[in-house]
Formats: C-alpha cells, sequence, structure tokens
C-alpha cells in the first residue's frame, strides 16, 4: 500500500512543484496522473523513489516512511520500485539483457555484476518477460539498435525484473507515435494487473489515460484537483485541471491530439530537466 | 554551421558574404587593430636585424651542411627511438590508471560539488606548465635519465585523458544514471554498468592518441635531460652535428607518422 | 511474487561474450601488462632516486619559499615579449597553413604528389616540437625572438594545416558546385566557395592555437629563442629559486588567462 501524506517540494530556485499532496494507493490499481505541464507530475513520481528529495511530508510503502530511510536503506527501497521513462533511459551501449538484468543490480555483489553472473533464476526471468513483451531473440541487440517503441519495451521489462511492489512510470508514451503509445500503455497495464502491482502513470494524454487507467488523479499547480475514476472525467474537470478550452473533442475523439501533444511532451521534458539541474 | 546552410539556399540567386562580425565598424576597427599590434609588437622586440639579414645564408650553409642525413650511428639513434617508445608507452599507462579515479571526480553529475572542484583544480594545475619545466623539476628531483622523462609524460597523460574523461561522463544523458539509480545500484555499480560502457570506447580512443602525443612529446623531453631520443638529438645539436640532426629528425617524423597510423587504426576498429 | 514460477521453459544461462571472446579479451590485457613491464624494465631507471625524492622535493620547496617578489619588476618585459612571440607566430602560422592545407586537403589539392607534398609537411611541422624547432632557428637567425616566432609558426603549420585541411574535406560540395556553374575560375571558387565555409574552422583554430602558443613560448628561452624562459632556465641554474617561484607563478597566471580569453572567444564564435 502507497500513502503519500503533505507531500510538497520547492526547489532550491524557488519554483513550488508540489503543495501538501496526499492520497492513498490500496489496492494494486493502475493509477494515472494527468495535469498540465509544470503541474508537478513527474516531482510527484520522483519524490516516491527520492531521485528529487522532497521538501516535506511523508512517503509510506507498506508501511515504511521512505523518507527516513539512509542511503543504504534507500537503495533497498528502490529494488521495491520499478521505474519507466519518457526517454527510455536504456544504457545505449548495452545489450537488451544487459538492460533488463539492471534491473537485478540491487541484489548481484559486484564482481558478478562486473562479470555479468547473474543468478540462473533471474536469466530465465529475463528470457520469459523479452517474450511476454514481444522481444524474444531480441537478448545480444545493442539498446541503441532498437526503435522507440522496442526500447519502451526493454524499459519496462528492467522495471518489471526489479519485482517491484510498486511500479512508476513517467510519461511512457511522450516520445512515441499514436499506435505505438496504445501498444505501450496496453502492455504497462496488462503486465500491472497480471503481477497485481499497483502503477503510477504520468502521462499528459488524457485520452489513454481515460482508456486504460483504473482511477485518475488530476494535478494542477502542485495540487490534487480531482480523484476518480475514467468516468467521472467531464469537461467541467478537465477546464479545473488544465484551464478553459473546447473540451468535447478531446473527450469524444481521444486518438487525435497525439502529434501535438508529442511536442508539447518533449519541452515539458526539456523543463523538467532544466528544473532537476537546477536543483542540483 | 551557420555559413553553409545560408549559402545553400541562396548560392546562385542572392550572393552575400556571411561576416562572422556582421557590424562593419568592429570588423574593420578589430582589422586595424590587428594590424596596429603586429608594427607594435614588431618594433618592440628587441631584435638584431643584422643577424636575421644573414639568416637566409645561414639556413642555405646549415642545409648543406645537414646533407645527407647521416645514419651511420643508427645504433645510438635505435637505442634513443626505443627509449623514447617506452617512455611513451609507461606514460600512457600510468596516465590511463590515474587517469580514471581523476576523471570520474572531475565529473560534476556524479561527484559532490567539494570532490568536483578538487578534481578539476588539480587537472587544470598540471595542464598549465609546459611539459620542459614539469621536467626540469622531476629532473632535479630524480636526476638525469628517463625516470624523470616518464614522469613529466606521466602528468601530462593523466590530465588530458582524465579531463576527457570527466567531459564524457559529464555529457551522458542524465537519464541513463537516473535509471540505473532507481533500481537501487550503488554508486559503484553505476560505475561499472552505466557509467563504463558508455564511457569506455572514447576512453581507449583518447589513451591511445595520448599514446601518440606521448611519442611526440618524449622527443622533447631529453631536451633538459630526461632521456629519449631528444637528449641525443640536443647532444647532436650542441656538437653541430648537423647532419646526425637531420637524421634523428627524420627518424622522429617517420616515428610519429607510424604512431599516428597505429593510433588510428586502433581508433578505427574501436568504433 | 516468486521468480521461479512458470519459468522452466526459460534458458537460464545467457553469456555476454562467447568464450572466444572472453580469451581474446584476456589475450588484449596480457599483451598491454607485457608491454608495460618490457618498457618500465628496460628503461634505465635508478630506483634509489625514487627513495631519495621526496628529500629533494621538500628541500626545493623550503627554498623556493618565500617568493621574491621584487624580481616581478624585472618580469614585465620578458613576459610581454613571450606574448608578442606567440601572436605574431600566430599570425604567420595562418598565411603558411592555408595555401598548405589546400594542397593537403584531397578535394582541392592538384595531383597525387602536391598532395603528398603537403601532408609531408603537415607531418613534419607536427613531429617536430616547437622547442626542437627553437633549436634549429636559433641556429639561423641567432638567439632571440625572431627565432621564437619562427619556431612557433612551424609548429603551428601543422595543427592548423591539419585542421583547416580535414574542415576543407568535409565542406558543402553544393555550393562550391554552384559558384563553378557560374563559370567562376578556380582562384574564385577558392575565394567564394570555399573560404567562407572554413573561416570559422580557421578562426576557432587559430585561438586555439593561440592559447597553446603562449604556453610553448613560455619556454623558448629554454634554447635561446626569447621569452620569459631564458630568464627562467638562467634562474634555474644559478639556483635562485625565489626567482623561479616568481616566475611559475607569473606563468601560471599568464596560462590561465590566455586559456580563458581563448575558450571565452571560441564560444563566441562558434
Amino acid at each position: 500500500m502507497l500513502e503519500i501524506i503533505g507531500l510538497s517540494k520547492v526547489y532550491p530556485t524557488g519554483t513550488v512543484a508540489l503543495k501538501e499532496v496526499s492520497f492513498t494507493v490500496a489496492d494494486p490499481q493502475v493509477v494515472a496522473i494527468i495535469g498540465p505541464s509544470g503541474a508537478g507530475k513527474s516531482t510527484l513520481i520522483r519524490c516516491i523513489n527520492r531521485l528529487v528529495e522532497p521538501s516535506a511530508g511523508k512517503v509510506m510503502l507498506d508501511g515504511i516512511e521512505v523518507r527516513s530511510l539512509n542511503r543504504r536503506e534507500l537503495r533497498k527501497m528502490r529494488r521495491r520500485m520499478g521505474m519507466i521513462f519518457q526517454e527510455y533511459n536504456l544504457v545505449e551501449r548495452l545489450t537488451v539483457m544487459e538492460n533488463l538484468l539492471s534491473g537485478r543490480l540491487g541484489y548481484v555483489g559486484f564482481w558478478k555484476t562486473y562479470r555479468r553472473k547473474f543468478p540462473p533464476q533471474d536469466v530465465a526471468a529475463a528470457f520469459k518477460l523479452l517474450d511476454r513483451v514481444g522481444l524474444s531473440g531480441y537478448q545480444d541487440t545493442r539498446a541503441d539498435a532498437l526503435s522507440g517503441g522496442e526500447r519502451q519495451r526493454v524499459g519496462i521489462s528492467r522495471a518489471l525484473m526489479q519485482q517491484p511492489d510498486l511500479l512508476l512510470v513517467d510519461e511512457p508514451t511522450a516520445s512515441l507515435d499514436p499506435k505505438t503509445s496504445r501498444q505501450i500503455m496496453r502492455l504497462v497495464v496488462e503486465l500491472a494487473h497480471e503481477r497485481g502491482t499497483p502503477a503510477l502513470v504520468n502521462i499528459h494524454d488524457v485520452g489513454l489515460a481515460q482508456s486504460f487507467a483504473d482511477r485518475i488523479i488530476g494535478l494542477s499547480a502542485g495540487q490534487i484537483v480531482f480523484d476518480g475514476t475514467s468516468q467521472q472525467v467531464t469537461a467541467e474537470v478537465l477546464t479545473e485541471i488544465y484551464g478553459e478550452e473546447d473540451w468535447s473533442t478531446t473527450i469524444r475523439k481521444i486518438e487525435e491530439d497525439n502529434d501535438q501533444d508529442t511536442q508539447k511532451g518533449d519541452s515539458r521534458h526539456k523543463d523538467r530537466i532544466t528544473r532537476e539541474t537546477a536543483a542540483g | 554551421m551557420k555559413v553553409s546552410t545560408e549559402t545553400r539556399g541562396g548560392a546562385e540567386l542572392h550572393w552575400h558574404r556571411i561576416r562572422l562580425i556582421e557590424n562593419p565598424l568592429l570588423r574593420n576597427g578589430l582589422m586595424m587593430l590587428a594590424v596596429a599590434y603586429i608594427f607594435w609588437s614588431v618594433s618592440s622586440l628587441e631584435i638584431e636585424w643584422a643577424r636575421v639579414a644573414n639568416g637566409l645564408p645561414r639556413a642555405v650553409r646549415m642545409i648543406t651542411r645537414m646533407l645527407p642525413p647521416d645514419f651511420g650511428r643508427w645504433q645510438l639513434l635505435i637505442r634513443g627511438v626505443l627509449e623514447s617508445v617506452q617512455m611513451a608507452l609507461a606514460a600512457s599507462f600510468l596516465g590511463m590508471i590515474l587517469a580514471i579515479p581523476l576523471g570520474l571526480c572531475g565529473a560534476g553529475n556524479l561527484v559532490p560539488k567539494p570532490v568536483y572542484l578538487i578534481a578539476r583544480t588539480f587537472i587544470i594545475l598540471s595542464r598549465t606548465f609546459h611539459e620542459i619545466i614539469v621536467a626540469i623539476f622531476f629532473v632535479k628531483i630524480f636526476g638525469f635519465g628517463p625516470l624523470a622523462g616518464v614522469l613529466t609524460l606521466t602528468v601530462g597523460s593523466t590530465s588530458f585523458i582524465s579531463k576527457m574523461l570527466a567531459e564524457d561522463i559529464e555529457n551522458m544523458s542524465p537519464g541513463q544514471l537516473e535509471a540505473v539509480r532507481a533500481t537501487g545500484a550503488n554508486f559503484s555499480k553505476l560505475l561499472i554498468y552505466c557509467v563504463s560502457p558508455q564511457a569506455l570506447p572514447r576512453y581507449l580512443g583518447v589513451s591511445i592518441y595520448r599514446l601518440d602525443a606521448n611519442i611526440r612529446h618524449s622527443t622533447v623531453v631529453g631536451i633538459v635531460g630526461a632521456g629519449g631520443i631528444g637528449q641525443v638529438l640536443a647532444a647532436s645539436f650542441s656538437r653541430y652535428d648537423y647532419d646526425f640532426s637531420l637524421a634523428i629528425l627524420l627518424t622522429i617524423i617517420a616515428l610519429v607518422f607510424l604512431g599516428e597510423f597505429f593510433s588510428n587504426w586502433v581508433r578505427g576498429r574501436l568504433r | 511474487m516468486s521468480v521461479k514460477q512458470n519459468i522452466d521453459k526459460y534458458p537460464d544461462v545467457w553469456r555476454r561474450f562467447s568464450p572466444r571472446e572472453t580469451l581474446m579479451r584476456y589475450g588484449w590485457y596480457l599483451g598491454v601488462v607485457f608491454v608495460v613491464v618490457w618498457s618500465i624494465s628496460n628503461l634505465d631507471i635508478p630506483w634509489f632516486y625514487i627513495l631519495d625524492a621526496h628529500v629533494q622535493a621538500k628541500d626545493l620547496a623550503i627554498r623556493m619559499w618565500p617568493p621574491d617578489w621584487d624580481f616581478v619588476n624585472q618580469l614585465v618585459k620578458p613576459l610581454i615579449e613571450t606574448i608578442h612571440i606567440a601572436t605574431l607566430g600566430t599570425f604567420v602560422t595562418i598565411l603558411i597553413a592555408f595555401p598548405v592545407a589546400f594542397l593537403a586537403a584531397r578535394n582541392t589539392t592538384f595531383n597525387a604528389i602536391t598532395w603528398f607534398v603537403g601532408r609531408f609537411i603537415l607531418v613534419g611541422s607536427r613531429s617536430v616540437n616547437t622547442v626542437v624547432w627553437g633549436l634549429l632557428f636559433v641556429a639561423i637567425f641567432g638567439p632571440g625572438p625572431v627565432a621564437g616566432v619562427w619556431a612557433i609558426a612551424f609548429r603551428s603549420i601543422g595543427f592548423m594545416g591539419k585542421l583547416v585541411a580535414e574542415a576543407i574535406e568535409e565542406i558543402d560540395e553544393g555550393t562550391v558546385e554552384a559558384i563553378e556553374a557560374t563559370g567562376a575560375s578556380r582562384l574564385q571558387v577558392l575565394w567564394m566557395g570555399i573560404l567562407p565555409q572554413v573561416l570559422p574552422v580557421i578562426y576557432g583554430t587559430t585561438v586555439y592555437r593561440w592559447d597553446i602558443n603562449i604556453r610553448e613560448s613560455t619556454v623558448l628561452g629554454f634554447v635561446g629563442a626569447g621569452g620569459i624562459g631564458i630568464l627562467l632556465y638562467s634562474s634555474i641554474n644559478q639556483f635562485m629559486w625565489r626567482e623561479v617561484a616568481v616566475i611559475l607563478i607569473t606563468v601560471f597566471g599568464v596560462v590561465i588567462a590566455s586559456e580563458f580569453i581563448s575558450a571565452t572567444v571560441r564560444q563566441r564564435i562558434t
């Protein structure tokens, strides 16, 4: 169970990214977090595994307070949280198999890591996952030779190799074309349900969020302004999250706004990078 | 590049020269300044024009004395060259090893700020002084001979390779580091599983390049008594043994050419 | 959840490298170690000096302290001379390096012989260290800054010529064709089609080389080719270590300053 209580983040630049965010994910459900650029979606996800240090509040996973952990304990906690990124973030010069096995880094010793000697059950699990995400036979391909969709499949598999108790998914589809986006999103949701793992998914695409998520949280200017099911997302709700706009097309035709949104996603990513570099 | 993109479009129809400095006043002003500087500097240098005027006949005389190159003392030559190559190899290897910790500490995205600043200061400091100055000090401390030469070249190699390594690591996409950290990997595993595969090919390439550079530099530290072919060259010059000097110079050129060829070949294979 | 669930049909062994590749890798390691050990053991290294080194270093440090600040007054003129040597040498380099680069670039050279000549000049220039060039030019022009300027120029030709030649080989052929199509002469093509495209490279490498040349010209005095090196050499020979300290500090300042200037200018023009 994930509990977030009064979570806040102020960057050293003075930007307030999160203001007293609280919510609970009790069941293994897929929670989509939607909201405009700079609403704090990426910060929220990164505060959970402390890639970004929160300024105040509590993050509890199965009763353990993440913020109170020292560095060693934090690494143990991170092993329990699988993370999937917008830019896939694979180690480009390593093979697909090595990238998958990097999900087990928290469990394997230094020399075994150096010699790429992972336990047999890890290797078998990796082969099984490759098969599951449709990449069997790709184990010796280098990551930089893959297409975007393939890379994201590897990224998903890497996160699942950790046998996580929670999946943190940051804009998994923002760099992909509409069709691949749907496939990837479906894969994430299916795998989360298959394994009974709760997942927090940042997503800018309201249509995708509505079609795949069990629950939707709307974030605006660092605060939760909506928390409910996909069916409860109405034009009024979207106006509250994003501001005034004609939402009728967004709600009905969910696939067509992908192209322009990809660009938005990109600029947001850059924005995030600058903020994070500023943060140290 | 601005120039090529702008000319490509309208090369035939509408040609205008693209200037580095668009403001004509500033551009011409800088030109004038440059000319004025040349006049000032030439006049302020204390030049013995009589001696300089003699330069051409002197050069001719020197060249005639150089020709033909005298390879008679080839044993001395080979020994000097071998020593230079060995110095270069040893120094490159030591530099490669020392550059790893220094380069990692000089990468701002891996280490805390104080460590970064110390490492960077170290790198800058060791790059500032010319090899010859460094060599003189090592000769004073370790005595004449190749040891001082090896250490001098090691200092240069370490700072060069570590600077390149640090910049390479800093240019890595932050996402890769973030992702591997997010799996719960500690710092040492981050290094061997993420930093090392990404930085290794360039690191090896830079090291090989440095080997080639060290062969070139090893010819000069000998001038202050730090061993290698340079020592033989300096001795031949001071004895006015110009035909032997030319033989040495040609050997050095051939050696550098070979070194460069080797380094290009290896770096080509690394890609 | 257990990892072992239902994974029996998947292989549980995976190797990053085949045994042959692993063997090759260890072969390389062994080869490198062998070469390095051979090099070091063959060099005539007096190991007892190493034991003594810290004493010598400490002794040297004590004798350098405190720096003899009054000596600064005598440094100004040689320092200016050092900068002049570097700058004039760089000027001369531009004049010579550009034509040589044309010979050495495959797409602008006349024939195989001119190409070879161009390449030979570049390699020869780079193989001989500035200080060695200094030795040669001192023998020709006598001791003094003139020899220094030529030494700097002759070493820099190879450096700049190589980079400019590479830039010429990478230029956009379309522009050149467009100008050739207007019926321009070879010289006009060069002036209008090629020069503008490589100009930024020329400026960039010039500034870069200038900053290297400042560093090089600080030691030209060791062979009598002018600059602050003359003072450094004589102070060292007379064991005036407190003067040496001042010179080193000054040289450090100048080199850092020139590196800063060069970096700033390069950032502005590229």
